[in-house]
């Protein structure tokens, strides 16, 4: 449940554009990496309950999971990788490097038009 | 309707912490691993003896991760070592901020290394930086050696895989073989040592690894 530090946080983030923009947010769209370990459900959820009487009540949240990346040391190709398959689509090598997970972002915020 | 773009990391107020944390250490040059791994793997165990076997060689400071109690403080305490414990009320993971106040309660001036023991979950603590020079995973041999396909983030992410209970493996089914393949399918560049934290077995190699990289911060 560390959905809830997200939701969080997420609230903060959200509540200071809302503050900048001066209008009722509708929607956010928010993007992780696969090893964030974020559920959709759980997120969507906690942000519900603690988003209750604030200015973000009823905001919908849009998540984006992005899968793990990974570079094939033999033909450098970069690829979306399989866990259960872990080898290069391309080459079939098997010496691949794990990328960088992509961040928890928060992207961008569909307001009501003023 | 209006788009707005903000392109902003949710968890900045967590890395801002961590990044403190992380200066605060370095200059200090004292190294700080997060240990994670599931209720029950041995963590406190494997610290106690760890503590206990570097005695005389290496200062080691414990910040101990809890939902509740002191116990594991204790059994830490009882070796000597100086050590902070975090009751979380609840929350499944240390977060960045906690580790910066716990810090501050620690002599890090006499310390040469210092061990954050997590609170048990091998799922919440892995996507929280805490600053932290490496991440420890710890697998016991009674969860099973499906974990490392089940729960990748971790190690995927552990500088260091420690196998605990290896006494038990004559009365289990685990594969230690599958196990060691498939952590390095996941992590090419990671140390994994196979150990029992009650009879010692083991101990040795690991407790090497943690004097040498408490020796390399101090040149």
């Amino acid at each position: 449940m560390h959905e809830m530090t997200i939701a969080q946080s997420l609230l903060e983030a959200i509540s200071a554009e809302v503050r900048k923009q001066n209008a009722k947010p509708v929607s956010a769209k928010i993007s992780c990496g696969a090893f964030g370990g974020v559920n959709n459900e759980v997120l969507c959820f906690a942000f519900e309950a603690i988003s209750k009487d604030t200015a973000c009540e009823g905001l919908k949240l849009y998540i984006e999971q992005k899968p793990i990346q990974a570079k094939c040391k033999n033909c450098s190709g970069v690829f979306a990788l399989d866990l259960h398959k872990p080898n290069c689509p391309n080459c079939r090598g098997e010496d691949i490097e794990l990328l960088p997970d992509a961040p928890l972002l928060l992207e961008e915020i569909e307001f009501e038009e003023g | 309707m209006r788009k707005v773009t903000v392109a902003k990391k949710i968890l900045i107020a967590n890395e801002e912490f961590a990044n403190q944390n992380r200066r605060f250490l370095s200059q200090r040059k004292i190294p700080c691993l997060n240990v994670i791994s599931s209720p029950g793997s041995g963590k406190t165990t494997i610290l106690a003896k760890t503590i206990t076997t570097l005695k005389g060689k290496v200062k080691i400071g414990v910040i101990e991760g809890d939902i509740q109690t002191d116990i594991d403080l204790q059994r830490i305490q009882a070796t000597g070592a100086p050590a902070v414990q975090i009751n979380t009320e609840g929350a499944c993971h240390l977060s960045a901020a906690q580790i910066s106040a716990a810090l501050h309660k620690l002599p890090v001036d006499d310390l040469d290394l210092i061990i954050i023991e997590n609170v048990g979950n091998l799922v919440c603590p892995s996507a929280l930086d805490l600053g932290e020079t490496a991440k420890i995973a710890v697998l016991s041999v009674p969860e099973g050696d499906d974990k490392p396909a089940k729960y990748p983030a971790i190690f995927s992410r552990a500088s260091v895989v420690l196998i605990n209970k290896i006494d038990l493996l004559g009365v289990t089914n685990f594969d230690i073989e599958k196990v060691n393949a498939d952590i390095l399918k996941l992590n090419k560049g990671v140390k994994i040592y196979p150990l029992s934290a009650k009879t010692g077995e083991g101990m040795q190699p690991w407790c090497n690894w943690l004097e040498g990289i408490a020796a390399k911060r101090k040149q």
